[in-house]
């Protein structure tokens, strides 16, 4: 895959940094607005395709970025087992127990451990379809040849 | 707003038989993403905000991996004749989608109208999800409290996507054979 023109690319360089806050912005505010991780997740990696798509393969190290991708993804959904066990250890004792107070609804720091677990999968979502997009197109350039 | 919805969905399914039967797999694409993108319309004509929104945007994504993928490929069905095989196939489809009008039928006499019904459950998460959780996005705090489970358990489905498209494809495994030779 090749880079297409000036225009697109300038164009592709000032939408993503957009998507990319607005996705950031829907995972880290998803226990108070609509959005969450999921969503936030399929924009920011929104962001990194769309930027692929405008300046082609080789202008990036695709190799690296998806051995970084899986790490990411792995990493991520670890951390989410593991917080979700430590609700064995606190409070009423059960798995997946939201031990963090409440606080004020509609705050952004409130809901005890929702905004954190919307943040993880919100970078393991981004992850996963980086990796696929990644991967997909890894498999091309090398068939190709 | 109901007409609404029963239009939607007769073009949802129009689109659906379009995919299956055009020759461009392209054509078949686009015809594919309107169910989508229509499934868009019907949860906002359902006042789901939440639902449109991560659908309208993973329909996106999805229409470009799928596009990347396609455009790749011989862009065209391969057509072979109907066999003997295929008549078995055809009768028995026809027989499974009677049965499953049938049943269908006979298990929704029971169901409330349309919209009305509501679990007791449901009302429960409904009032006492503010109290309990501090969430003000009413879905995530059934999400990621209530239902933490089914919750891990979609984001697992998602892990074994992608390790699935990486065995497949055998991005690492191929380069590894020739240095052993």
């Amino acid at each position: 895959m090749e880079g297409m023109s000036v225009i697109v690319k300038k164009v592709a360089q000032l939408i993503s940094v957009l998507i990319f806050v607005f996705g950031m912005y829907s995972a880290t505010h998803g226990h108070i607005a609509p959005g969450g991780g999921f969503a936030g997740g399929v924009l920011l990696s929104g962001a990194f395709i769309l930027l692929i798509l405008a300046y082609g393969v080789g202008y990036f190290k695709l190799k690296q970025q998806r051995e970084a991708t899986s790490i990411f993804e792995s990493v991520s959904i670890l951390i989410a087992l593991l917080l979700a066990f430590t609700g064995l250890f606190a409070g009423s004792m059960y798995f997946f127990n939201n031990y963090l107070p409440p606080g004020t609804p509609g705050e952004l720091l409130s809901g005890g451990l929702i905004p954190i677990y919307n943040i993880i999968i919100g970078i393991k979502v981004a992850a996963t379809l980086s990796t696929i997009f990644f991967a997909l197109i890894i498999y091309k350039e090398e068939v190709r040849r | 707003m109901e007409n609404l919805l029963i239009i939607m969905l007769v073009l949802m399914i129009i689109a659906a038989l379009t995919a299956i039967h055009a020759k461009d797999l392209i054509s078949s694409i686009i015809a594919q993403s309107f169910i989508g993108y229509g499934l868009v319309v019907c949860f906002l004509l359902l006042k789901a905000p939440e639902l449109a929104l991560v659908q309208i945007i993973l329909e996106t994504v999805t229409l470009i991996i799928v596009l990347a993928v396609v455009c790749d490929s011989s862009m065209k069905e391969i057509n072979e004749p109907i066999g003997k095989r295929d008549i078995i196939t055809y009768s028995l489809s026809f027989v499974l989608v009677a049965l499953f009008l049938y049943y269908f039928d006979k298990a929704i006499v029971g169901l409330d109208p349309f919209g009305e019904h509501t679990l007791r459950m449901s009302e429960m998460y409904v009032k006492e999800v503010l109290e309990l959780t501090g969430s003000a996005n009413l879905v995530k705090g059934v999400l990621w409290d209530f239902r933490g489970l089914d919750t891990l358990g979609e984001a697992t489905v998602l892990f074994t996507a992608a390790m699935g498209v990486l065995v497949i494809l055998r991005i690492t495994g191929k380069k590894q054979q020739p240095t052993k030779k």
